[in-house]
C-alpha cells in the first residue's frame, strides 16, 4: 500500500464522497460519522487548511462560468477543488433541473475536481438544507478548496455567509436601477464584488456605484471586473480572494454576528406573532375595527403589548 | 426523497430539444434532474453520474451510435464500481438492437414513440424495484 500524497486525488474518492453526501442529504445520516468514515477510508495529507469560497449573485450573472475559470486556476496551482452548486427546486412539484455543471465540463477527466449539484428543496436562503454538510464532507474527503455556488439570489438569500470563509458577490452591468438588486443584504456579506461581463456598456458605472457603496459601508471590499467567458480579470479575482482570505478572522466574526442577528430576529418575529394572537391584542384589533383607534395608534398599542409580553 | 436522474446527450448530433423536454417532464414529475447538455462522451457521463450519485442515468441517442456508446458506458460504470446505477436509453434505436442493449445491462429503452408519462412511469418503477431489493438486503 502506498502512503497518501498531498494534492493527490482519485476517482474512488469521488464515489465515496458522492455516496456520503447522498446519505446525509437523503437519509439523514450523521455528517460527523460520515466524514470520519470517509477520511478513514481515503487518507490524505493536507499541507494547508481547506477553505471555502461562496459565489452568489443574481441569476444569469455568470456565476457558473466564473467557477469554471477559478477551478482551472486552482488546478494549475496544484490545489484540488470541490464544487457544490445549488439550483432551485420547484415549490409546487419539488422537482428541479440542475444545470450548473454544463459550464464546468472541461474538468471531467481530472480527479482533482469534484462537482456536485444540489436542489435547494425546502430551504430559502440560497443554499440547500444540507449544503453545509456537503461542504464539510468535501473537506473530509481531502479537497483543498470548496467552491459553493448559490441559487441565483435577490436580496434576502444570505445563507452563504454562514458556510463560506470568503464571499464573492457577482453582478453584471445594466441590472435595472444601478446596483439596487444587490444593495440590501448582499453588500454586507461581500468580501469581493465581481462586475462580470465587463465588456458590456455600463460596466464602469456599475463598478463606480459599488465603489461608493463600499466606501459608505466602511468595509474593505475589493471590486474586480471580469469577462468570465474569455478569462479576463480572473487573476485579479484570485488576488482579491487571497487578500480576503488573509483577513479571514474578521470574516469569521462577521458570519457569527450574522448568525446571531438572524437568530435573534427569528425569535423576535416568533414572539411577536404569538403575542398578536393573545386576547389583549384581539381587543386592540376590535378597537381598530370599530374605529376607536386609528392604525397608527393600534400599531403603537400592539408594539407596547409585545414589549410587555417579551419581558 | 426525490429521484435523481442524469439526462445526457452523447455524440455529435446537435439536437437536444427532446432531451430538454424530457428533463422538464421529469422535473415536473418531482424528480431532481441533472442536465449536462450536448456532446457528452461516455467518460463525461460516467464522471457526472458518479459525482452526482444519481439513481438513474438516462441517455438520449438519435445518431445511431448507441451500439458504440452503451458498451463503453456500461464498461466504465463497472470499472468505477457504479454498475448498480440504473441505465435507461431513449431516442432512435432499432428494434433488433434492444435485446443486445438489455444484455449489456441497459434496463429500459424508450423509443421515439414513447410518451413522457411512459418514461416517468418506467423510471419510477425501476427505482421502486431497486428500493425493494436494497431494503431486503439491509
Amino acid at each position: 500500500m502506498t502512503s497518501p500524497v498531498a494534492g493527490a486525488m482519485d476517482f474512488r474518492v469521488h464515489r465515496a464522497l458522492a455516496r456520503a453526501i447522498s446519505a446525509v442529504e437523503n437519509r439523514g445520516a450523521d455528517v460527523v460519522d460520515a466524514g470520519a468514515a470517509l477520511a478513514a477510508a481515503h487518507p490524505f495529507v493536507r499541507t494547508a487548511p481547506a477553505y471555502v469560497i461562496g459565489i452568489t449573485g443574481p441569476p444569469g450573472a455568470g456565476k457558473s462560468t466564473l467557477v469554471d475559470k477559478l477551478i482551472a486556476k486552482f488546478r494549475a496551482r496544484g490545489e484540488t477543488v470541490a464544487v457544490i452548486a445549488v439550483d432551485p427546486s420547484s415549490p409546487f412539484t419539488h422537482g428541479a433541473v440542475l444545470g450548473d455543471r454544463i459550464r464546468m465540463q472541461q474538468h471531467h477527466g481530472d480527479a482533482g475536481v469534484y462537482i456536485r449539484s444540489m436542489a435547494s428543496r425546502e430551504a430559502g436562503g440560497g443554499l440547500a438544507p444540507t449544503t453545509a454538510h456537503a461542504i464539510e464532507l468535501a473537506k473530509r474527503a481531502g479537497f483543498d478548496v470548496v467552491i459553493v455556488e448559490t441559487v441565483g439570489v435577490g436580496q434576502v438569500e444570505l445563507e452563504v455567509v454562514s458556510v463560506a470563509d470568503v464571499v464573492v458577490v457577482v453582478t453584471v452591468p445594466g441590472l435595472g436601477d444601478g446596483v439596487q438588486t444587490i444593495k440590501a443584504g448582499l453588500t454586507e456579506i461581500a468580501d469581493v464584488f465581481v462586475v462580470n461581463m465587463a465588456d458590456r456598456p455600463g460596466a464602469n458605472q456599475t463598478a463606480l456605484e459599488l465603489t461608493h457603496m463600499v466606501h459608505e459601508s466602511g468595509r474593505a471590499v475589493a471590486i474586480v471586473k471580469t469577462i468570465a467567458t474569455d478569462g479576463t480579470g480572473i487573476d485579479d479575482l484570485l488576488s482579491a480572494l487571497a487578500l480576503a482570505r488573509e483577513a479571514g478572522t474578521s470574516n469569521a466574526a462577521r458570519s457569527v454576528r450574522f448568525e446571531v442577528i438572524r437568530g435573534a430576529r427569528d425569535r423576535a418575529v416568533a414572539a411577536a406573532t404569538a403575542a398578536l394572537e393573545q386576547p389583549e391584542a384581539q381587543k386592540i384589533f376590535a378597537q381598530l375595527a370599530s374605529h376607536e383607534l386609528d392604525r397608527a395608534a393600534a400599531a403603537r398599542a400592539l408594539l407596547a403589548l409585545i414589549e410587555k409580553e417579551g419581558r | 426523497m426525490p429521484i435523481k436522474v442524469l439526462v445526457a446527450k452523447p455524440g455529435l448530433d446537435g439536437h437536444d430539444r427532446g432531451a430538454k423536454i424530457v428533463a422538464r417532464a421529469l422535473r415536473d414529475a418531482g424528480m431532481e434532474v441533472v442536465y449536462t447538455g450536448l456532446h457528452q462522451t461516455p467518460e463525461m457521463i460516467v464522471t457526472a453520474a458518479i459525482q452526482e450519485d444519481v439513481d438513474v442515468v438516462g441517455v438520449s441517442i438519435l445518431s445511431g451510435a448507441h451500439m458504440t456508446v452503451f458498451p463503453k458506458l456500461m464498461a466504465l460504470l463497472a470499472e468505477r464500481g457504479a454498475d448498480d446505477m440504473i441505465v435507461v436509453g431513449g431516442g432512435v434505436i432499432q428494434e433488433a438492437d434492444i435485446p443486445k442493449l438489455k444484455a449489456l445491462g441497459v434496463r429500459a429503452i424508450f423509443d421515439a414513440e414513447a410518451s413522457t408519462q411512459q418514461l416517468i412511469d418506467g423510471i419510477e418503477r425501476l427505482v421502486g424495484e431497486r428500493g425493494v431489493r436494497e431494503r431486503s438486503r439491509a
